[in-house]
């Protein structure tokens, strides 16, 4: 009752009937393939999580190289409940980035790209590119020793890139190596600039997408040419299916960070040798373990310069894809960019697998 | 456009073709005999500096060109002291034998054992001509030879003994800091055992040959070897390397508190250091042995048998009575500092963070080690005093550790309680969704 007040109340001062008619109208379409419309959603649950979270650590992180590992150690031991809130914005951090891989795939592979969507694929990859800033920078914050090297070798890595990379380095760094400074950088970057960037772009992500509504896959649009598609309601069918999969969800990440907390490590040293095996995130494993591959020199070229260059033009083309694919605008099948986007998604499992089994020294 | 091409034009094509074919493969065999010409063009070699080493390698003879091909490792060779330099004779005597051999040269030959020294000494001895190579090597170490068991026989005429070839090879000659080097400490034990650890070798002269075995099962030698700890002892640590000699009883101590600073200055004040001195028994090797020296065990303080207290004390003596009182109080830390490590290694295990009980266990193993060092003192109070400092520390750690371990249960019993709520929200929503659908289809 108390609810229907309000909405009256509301409804009085601000005419909200443009608003309801709106959710009572939207649809889901309902195909084989209507699955991977909930990854979207899972990943903004994922990302509600680590803005909660976040501002809770807020309060008792410290970033700088001398109170940064200390203060995440209090927030661990001391603060109540704040190994948990640490250890759900850890492990939500790493499952939202799979929730987004899995949903960029789904949107590639089911051509959701193409015309009139290009600006919500362009502005997903953004979106992408600056929750893996988010994975990076946050890695550092704990100050550990794990952390420490993991920025150390991303840094370098950003730093091979042609011309821009040493001035590149040094901007991540906030000098020539990574300090007290760099973890001041980083929190300012994870805390401050990402967000308003993220909250700008997902507005705009969010806004085209329910402006736009679902994408079908072309293969579907075809099989159902001449025949209505089934669909179903936005609010409740989907709304409830959505917070089903949420609370899974959430009750994952309780167990996980309740049996498996998110470990803190040793404080870093930066005059201590690097441990044996020093990897980055998982989501950064493919690339990282495709860097050792690279020979040192290929022809007249730095083996390293070629491959940031590489994976610079492959974030490029992933971007452009919408523009690139042009029989996917027809409504056509373009075997091509599938074929393409599998062997990219094998190639990401298999040399992130190669950087957890392959020997250490390789 | 179809391109047509009149045949004058597809001649001159021809010719333009031709003549870019000639030009790369003049190009192609201008690079190709640079590069043989970079082949042939050698750095000079040794072989072809050293009328000697170039002769001898092209002997037959094993014993005769075996030292040309040991030489290229030696660390003399490469400051520009070839065989000539202990040999003498003409090393740019290419192919001449009897140039090269002359005894106008200074063509010595193989050089009697018993001149090794002098013959080491002649530029080793002499600080002028050192210092050109390095400015603070030393050089006495031929009167120090003099001056060890070796040199003293060796002057005796035994034949036998370790001369300088004996520990630094001979013609494959290495800087003490490479780690092939016969003498680079983690090799020294097999350098001395060559001949101390063999029983036939060493029959005349009436000692034991098991210092090398013993050494092996030391503590010392398994820092040195297995942790890589260059600190460590090895033989010339405790016995001198040019002028090795046994330690007398009087030394031991000495030599053993070149790295036991603090244990050798309580054993000082022990009761045992003039016991010891009155009965003429070795300080630390009394209790310790010396090649074999195990890492010390808390046992040690007991009346056992195998305990070294009782090799002296009678059974239920006042002494060992105060030995078994001082393991107690040792032995109780110990106890302690194990059961905290232990349960802070589980609450680690479940994910706890222990960083900081596991620092401050950090100040107990402290105090057990201030404790088992005094014991060398007997002196209750300074044992007692530490350990009691320790036991409150590990206390604490302990505590920490099975808080830690009740938080672990806290922990699971909450994870059950919102799993309860979970799944009862997703049986509602489940059960929502099918009454929406049915809704939906009716």
């Amino acid at each position: 009752m108390a609810v229907v007040r309000i909405a009256a109340w509301l409804e009085e001062r601000i005419d909200l009937w443009p608003l309801r008619h709106f959710i009572g109208k939207k649809v889901i379409p309902v195909h084989r393939h209507t699955i991977w419309y909930y990854f979207g959603g899972m990943t903004l649950f994922l990302f509600g999580i680590q803005v909660a979270t976040g501002i809770l650590l807020t309060l008792y992180y410290r970033p700088s190289g001398e109170e940064a590992y200390e203060s995440v150690q209090f927030i661990m031991t001391d603060v109540q409940f704040g190994w948990l809130v640490r250890s759900i914005h850890s492990w939500s951090a790493n499952l939202m980035v799979l929730m987004m891989m899995i949903h960029m795939f789904s949107v590639y592979l089911t051509q959701a790209y193409r015309k009139p969507r290009e600006l919500t694929w362009v502005t997903g990859m953004l979106l992408f590119g600056i929750v893996l800033f988010f994975g990076f920078s946050g890695y550092l914050l704990p100050w550990n020793v794990l952390s420490y090297f993991a920025t150390k070798v991303g840094t370098e890595i950003a730093g091979q890139f042609p011309l821009v990379g040493h001035m590149l380095m040094r901007l991540l760094r906030g000098g020539d190596e990574v300090t007290g400074a760099t973890v001041s950088r980083f929190y300012g970057i994870h805390i401050a600039i990402l967000p308003a960037l993220m909250t700008a772009i997902l507005s705009l992500h969010l806004f085209l997408v329910q402006k736009q509504g679902m994408s079908v896959p072309p293969a579907i649009e075809r099989a159902q040419r001449g025949q209505s598609m089934k669909t179903m309601p936005f609010v409740p069918n989907f709304l409830l299916r959505d917070l089903f999969g949420w609370f899974v969800t959430l009750g994952i990440l309780a167990a996980l960070a309740a049996l498996l907390p998110w470990e803190l490590g040793q404080k870093a040293d930066p005059f201590a040798p690097a441990p044996a095996g020093i990897r980055p995130e998982w989501y950064f494993v493919f690339m990282f373990q495709s860097l050792k591959y690279i020979p040192a020199k290929i022809g007249p070229f730095d083996g390293e310069v070629l491959g940031i260059l590489g994976y610079s033009l492959g974030g490029l083309f992933l971007l452009l894809v919408p523009f690139l694919d042009k029989k996917s605008t027809m409504g056509e099948p373009n075997p091509v960019f599938r074929w393409i986007g599998i062997a990219l998604i094998a190639y990401i499992v298999i040399f992130t697998a190669l950087g957890y089994v392959a020997p250490v020294g390789k | 456009m179809p391109i047509s091409l009149s045949l004058p034009r597809l001649d001159m094509l021809r010719l333009s073709v031709s003549k870019f074919a000639v030009r790369m493969m003049l190009r192609i065999a201008c690079l190709g005999f640079l590069l043989i010409t970079v082949g042939l063009i050698r750095t000079p070699t040794v072989s072809a500096q050293d009328a000697c080493i170039d002769c001898h390698r092209a002997l037959r003879e094993e014993r005769l060109n075996r030292p040309a091909f040991k030489i290229k490792n030696d660390y003399h060779l490469a400051r520009g002291l070839g065989c000539h330099s202990c040999h003498g004779g003409d090393q740019t005597a290419f192919d001449n034998q009897v140039r090269a051999h002359s005894a106008a040269k200074g063509f010595l030959g193989k050089p009697k054992r018993h001149a090794i020294p002098e013959s080491c000494g002649k530029c080793h001895s002499d600080p002028s001509y050192m210092r050109t190579f390095n400015p603070s090597i030393r050089t006495d170490q031929v009167k120090e030879y003099y001056t060890s068991v070796h040199g003293k026989r060796l002057r005796e005429g035994d034949q036998k003994v370790a001369v300088c070839t004996s520990c630094h090879d001979v013609h494959a000659i290495r800087a003490v800091k490479d780690q092939m080097a016969w003498t680079y400490p983690t090799n020294v034990a097999e350098t001395c055992g060559g001949c101390h650890g063999s029983a036939e070798y060493m029959k005349p002269y009436k000692i034991p040959t098991n210092q090398l075995d013993k050494y092996r099962q030391s503590v010392h030698y398994e820092m040195l070897t297995r942790r890589a700890d260059l600190a460590s002892p090895t033989c010339s640590s405790c016995h001198g390397n040019h002028g090795a000699t046994p330690p007398g009883v009087d030394a031991v101590a000495n030599v053993c508190s070149h790295c036991h600073v603090a244990t050798a200055e309580l054993f000082a004040k022990s009761p045992h250091k003039s016991a010891f001195e009155d009965l003429g028994m070795p300080g630390c090797v009394t209790c310790h042995s010396n090649h074999d020296i195990t890492q010390p065990s808390d046992a040690m303080l007991s009346g056992g048998e195998d305990a070294p207290c009782a090799t002296c004390h009678e059974p239920d003596s006042p002494p060992l009575k105060k030995a078994g009182e001082l393991r107690s109080m040792i032995e109780g830390l110990a106890g302690r500092i194990d059961q905290a490590t232990a349960v802070l290694t589980r609450a680690e295990h479940a994910g706890m963070e222990i960083g900081i009980p596991k620092f401050e266990l950090l100040a107990a193993k402290e105090s057990l080690i201030k404790a088992r060092a005094a014991a060398h003192a007997l002196d209750i109070e300074q044992i007692k005093t530490a350990t009691d400092s320790g036991l409150g520390v590990a206390q604490k750690s302990l505590e920490s550790g099975q808080g830690l371990l009740a938080e672990v249960q806290f922990r699971r019993k909450g994870l059950a309680a919102s799993m309860l709520i979970i799944i009862a929200v997703l049986v509602g929503l489940f059960l929502k969704i099918r009454e929406v659908d049915r809704r939906g289809r009716a």
